[in-house]
């Protein structure tokens, strides 16, 4: 799988509340930040945590500043991130989930009830 | 911050307990096979690696080069490698300047390179360093007696994915005439997380 993204590229995490095992971590989202860094390939631990299908897929290095992460702080933090939890900076911070809701079944994507079916 | 975070272990060590007897009843693995790879791996993870590493480093300035660039590739010049674990985890070193410090941390669990730091500190699974070394590194470092001038910019790196990270300290002042063996002495596990001058 080649990468959406490129160092040097200003992203954004993904805007997001899913209701299964992610490692997105949850000061992050919504923020943009810069990637510095391309650490290889491995599946989303979103799809793998639920035994479900998970092709490997980009993680990238990306330095957010305390102040956008905090809206206070001058040091920086580097999270290392799927390509599935990234956006365009540009693009509105919503929509989208860390585990490709349009191609899960009804009651796996983020919006399906909570509980088994 | 999820329940199973924040809770006693006892749960995960049970079932941990009741899968390996199993495996053991069934005939996959014989008694005591999982402490034996667990014991061999222990035995080579400790915090003298990382600081072979630091110390080569320190007076190599190729080595230093090639292990900012691709630690995985020059660990291997030192015996060492990241593959003691299932898979072989991508190493990233990051290197303390005069004007620079850096610190690591795993804000949802506990990622760190084991083979090179040896088990981690209680605290560094504790929520508190977890939530505020994001949040605040200099207060923190300054909790753990480090005080950084206020020039000096923080990097704090979020072992959040399959990478792992270890901190270059700087050499210190005076240590000219020391060898390899006398400089490793000075490095401590702290130094190699960041929490710490060496």
């Amino acid at each position: 799988m080649a990468e959406l993204f490129r160092i040097g590229d200003t992203v954004r995490a993904r805007r997001v509340d899913p209701p299964h095992h992610t490692r997105l971590p949850r000061y992050a989202r919504g923020a943009a930040g810069t990637v510095t860094d391309l650490l290889g390939h491995y599946p989303l631990p979103d799809r793998s945590a639920r035994r479900l299908a998970a092709e490997p897929e980009p993680v990238y290095a990306v330095a957010f500043a305390a102040g956008e992460l905090f809206g206070e702080g001058d040091h920086t933090v580097t999270i290392d991130l799927w390509e599935s939890y990234l956006q365009p900076a540009a693009e509105e911070p919503r929509g989208g989930d860390t585990a490709g809701a349009t191609s899960l079944p009804p009651r796996l994507r983020r919006d399906a009830p909570r509980g088994r079916p | 911050m999820s329940a199973d975070h924040a809770g006693p272990a006892a749960g995960p060590a049970a079932t941990v307990r009741r899968l390996e007897a199993l495996l053991e009843q069934r005939g996959l693995i014989d008694a005591g096979q999982l402490d034996r790879v667990l014991g061999a791996f222990l035995a080579r993870a400790s915090p003298d690696n990382g600081a072979r590493l630091v110390a080569r480093a320190w007076v190599d300035e190729g080595f230093r080069e090639r292990l900012l660039a691709d630690a995985n590739a020059a660990l291997p010049e030192l015996g060492l490698s990241m593959g003691g674990g299932i898979q072989e985890q991508r190493l990233k070193v990051v290197q303390n300047t005069a004007d620079s410090h850096n610190v690591i941390v795993c804000t949802l669990c506990s990622c760190y390179p084991l083979a090179l730091l040896g088990p981690s500190p209680t605290w560094y699974k504790s929520e508190a360093y977890r939530s505020r070394v994001v949040r605040d590194p200099r207060t923190v470092l300054r909790e753990f007696g480090l005080e950084l001038e206020p020039g000096v910019s923080i990097s704090v790196w979020d072992s959040s994915a399959e990478a792992r990270y270890m901190v270059l300290p700087r050499r210190p002042a005076g240590t000219e005439d020391l060898g390899e063996p006398e400089l490793a002495a000075l490095v401590t596990r702290n130094g190699l997380i960041g929490v710490a001058p060496l």
